[in-house]
């Protein structure tokens, strides 16, 4: 093994970019106005905070006003649900509806459950039941405010037909429903302008693509806006729909991020699928072990892989050993690992979903990096599958 | 030696994980989340996991989390509750140590290449002359927790470090003071660590509720077959309680015997409760099992005081007559200090 350790948990989060750093360090480092502000300092502020949106709706192919910065994807997906809801009150409608599917995002599973809210099912590939979706769209009758569905999942890979979802809410809602996609993991492999188009709100996380953490955007498009209420009571930034001073450095370093990552996903995103069948050929081959999801539904970035009769903790805990990281589920406020809910959603036994490991490649991810992680995995399984325990387990027998 | 250490967030296994990083061993810390979600209470809870991390981190050392909340589940809830549900008393401590700590604990341990695990049991682990690895009462007989360790074997104990047994537990407290551990002065944890609420049958009755239906139950004098009083769950009452028995008359009256099924406690005076011995079931033994006639120690609780008996086929003869012990209760064998095994008191005759 390499003293270098191989980061394979690039879902979790990524390395900061060299570009964004660069242009995030002036403002950390020298200084920053207050936006609101109206003096040179304040005003180099604004004029920062302005290009960084401008230059971030230009990526998104929106208008610079579509764009709101937030703390991270969480407060953006949010935003995305629980605004039009207030939105929807203050104009009188009684019990208004939010519908997401199963395998959201906690940020929207959550959001959802918390507003009383439906879940449409998936089936077994991971991908949303249209048939029951549309069908809770059809019951949730004038009331329905949002149907949010994410574009790639962030535990299996699976892209979610987000496109599909627009024309259905259009066709089948009996309200002017808004179309919201959890975009976090989804525009780091693929062109929202393209896979989620006709979208009203799309939620992004800068960390997820080279960013810094704690910040995050929620596109709102083509007029949604008015159709918001914001969450936070304060001052009138983000167009009054996202109070608190603007985190200008942060705001800056997710543009040039979401620049990047846009300008190279073409390419990016072939190597990624390469590796990542790459890495998930290789698993297969050491026997016990298999995907989570064919290869068909899901970017080739993200692999969710069973390795049967081994429990994740060991695995994960023994790569972390061998300087390869890894993850799996979803982690509890103690830090331990949880049986996932998105895998459950997916009819996987939660003996099962405890078997799961979630490799994620990035875009600086190399074909070292891949042999070395399953170099690791082979040694790892070669000690957890050969070592017998010595606990007695149940009584003796009496004498 | 790659030693895992059990971290309970609690004082002892703190000063545990800090006697074997002072010995020079290599300590990796672990913390078992058994019970429940993001719960702030009882047993495990994220309070328990962050104090754990901290003093991981003040003493240096590398802390995980597991989840082995299915294997407590099926290891320890379920048995505690199908004990209730028969009338018998359950062990929810000794099983956790049969089932978790020294299993499913252990066997990760060995699995991830560790050469022994340690917890802030007050115990000690000794050797025979065979070398086999033996298992005695802990230095600070307040504190002993043999008992809650008697059905482990010395194959279990040949990789097992209780480094806080060698002392006493305010030498613990001491011990956690000056190394300025964050636990220091962590109060000690409950029996039941995964009930909820307040010690007593209140918080068991609730806890119990929730996941099987109680009955209510007649109490009648055992010598009249006169009804004395009623119980509102008859699940709850334990072979030897006194109170909570509903019983208005005055006199010392205790549980004698209770027939969940029949719905009846019969309650009578502290001789009715009178033995000659008891039968033990799933028997397990340290090292190499007693001769039957041998002379033994006995201890039914975990801070009960001990009582000389004979082993026999079924189980044990009392020397002397004794208050009789509850069924379903684990009793463990001593000769002297050292455990030489444990077994479980059943209904039948010794």
């Amino acid at each position: 093994m390499s003293d270098r350790a191989v980061n394979l948990d690039h879902a979790a989060t990524t390395p900061l970019r060299p570009e964004a750093l660069e242009a995030m360090l002036p403002f950390l480092r020298d200084g920053v106005g207050n936006p609101s502000g109206s003096h040179a300092l304040a005003r180099a502020a604004r004029r920062a905070l302005d290009e960084a949106r401008e230059s971030l709706a230009d990526t998104l192919g929106a208008a610079p006003g579509d764009v709101v910065f937030t703390s991270g994807g969480t407060e953006a997906d949010n935003l995305a649900l629980a605004g039009p809801v207030r939105a929807a009150e203050a104009a009188g409608i009684d019990r208004p509806i939010v519908v997401g599917t199963a395998v959201e995002h906690p940020a929207v599973r959550e959001t959802v459950a918390a507003l009383g809210g439906w879940a449409a099912p998936v089936r077994r590939d991971g991908v949303v039941d249209l048939g029951a979706l549309e069908r809770l769209v059809v019951d949730a009758g004038e009331r329905l405010v949002v149907v949010s569905v994410m574009l790639v999942n962030n535990e299996t890979g699976v892209i979610e037909p987000v496109r599909d979802v627009v024309a259905l809410v259009r066709e089948a809602a009996r309200s002017d429903a808004l179309v919201h996609s959890d975009a976090v993991q989804g525009f780091v492999w693929c062109d929202v302008r393209r896979d989620a188009a006709g979208a009203d709100l799309l939620s992004l996380s800068a960390h997820k693509f080279g960013g810094p953490q704690g910040m995050g955007a929620l596109a709102v498009l083509a007029g949604a806006r008015k159709r918001l209420r914001p969450l936070l009571n304060g001052g009138p930034q983000e167009g009054e729909l996202r109070a608190g001073t603007e985190n200008v450095a942060g705001a800056v370093g997710m543009a040039v991020a979401a620049r990047l990552t846009h300008e190279e996903r073409a390419e990016a995103r072939r190597r990624a699928d390469e590796l990542g069948d790459r890495l998930v050929a290789g698993l297969c081959a050491l026997g016990g072990i298999e995907p989570a999801v064919g290869r068909a539904r899901r970017i080739g970035a993200i692999c969710n892989v069973r390795v049967r009769e081994v429990a994740a903790e060991e695995l994960l805990l023994l790569l972390d050993r061998l300087g390869v990281y890894a993850s799996a589920g979803s982690a509890c406020a103690s830090g331990a690992l949880e049986p996932s809910p998105v895998l459950s959603a997916m009819g996987v036994e939660r003996s099962a979903s405890r078997e799961h490991v979630r490799f994620s490649l990035g875009y600086e991810s190399t074909a070292a990096d891949v042999d070395r992680a399953l170099a690791a995995v082979s040694e790892a399984l070669g000690r957890l599958r050969g070592t017998t325990g010595c606990a007695a387990g149940r009584a003796a027998p009496a004498p | 030696m790659r030693v895992l250490v059990a971290m309970s967030g609690g004082v002892d296994s703190s000063v545990a994980a800090a006697l074997l990083a002072g010995k020079g061993h290599e300590v990796v810390g672990a913390t078992m989340k058994l019970w429940g979600g993001a719960s702030d209470s009882g047993c495990c809870s994220v309070s328990d996991v962050e104090d754990a991390r901290r003093v991981a981190r003040r003493l240096g050392v590398e802390h995980h989390v597991f989840n082995f909340t299915d294997e407590f589940e099926a290891g320890v809830v379920d048995p505690y509750v199908s004990a209730h549900l028969a009338g018998l008393t359950p062990n929810p401590c000794v099983e956790c140590n049969r089932h978790l700590k020294f299993s499913a604990f252990l066997d990760r341990a060995l699995r991830l290449g560790f050469d022994a695990v340690a917890t802030g049991h007050h115990a000690r682990v000794g050797r025979g002359r065979d070398g086999q690895a033996r298992l005695l009462r802990g230095m600070d007989a307040a504190k002993d927790q043999s008992y809650v360790l008697s059905c482990l074997t010395a194959r279990q104990l040949d990789r097992v470090l209780l480094p806080v047994g060698e002392t006493t537990k305010a030498e613990v407290r001491r011990l956690a003071a000056a190394w300025a551990l964050p636990t220091a002065h962590k109060a000690d944890s409950q029996e039941v660590c995964f009930v909820a609420g307040p010690r007593g049958a209140g918080s068991r009755r609730r806890f119990l509720e929730g996941r099987a239906e109680l009955h209510a139950g007649r109490v009648l004098d055992v010598a009249t077959g006169e009804q004395l009083g009623s119980v509102p769950a008859v699940e709850l009452v334990t072979v030897g309680q006194r109170r909570g028995l509903g019983v208005a008359a005055g006199g010392r009256r205790f549980a004698v015997e209770v027939d969940v099924a029949a719905g009846v406690v019969l309650v009578g005076r502290e001789t009715d409760l009178a033995a000659s011995g008891v039968a033990l079931s799933e028997r397990t033994w340290v090292g190499e099992p007693l001769a039957e006639g041998s002379a033994v120690l006995a201890q039914a609780s975990a801070h009960g005081r001990p009582f000389a008996a004979v082993l026999g086929a079924g189980g044990l003869e009392f020397l002397e007559a004794r208050r009789k012990v509850a069924p379903g209760q684990v009793v463990a064998l001593y000769v002297g200090d050292e455990v030489v095994g444990s077994g479980i008191a059943s209904r039948a005759a010794a």
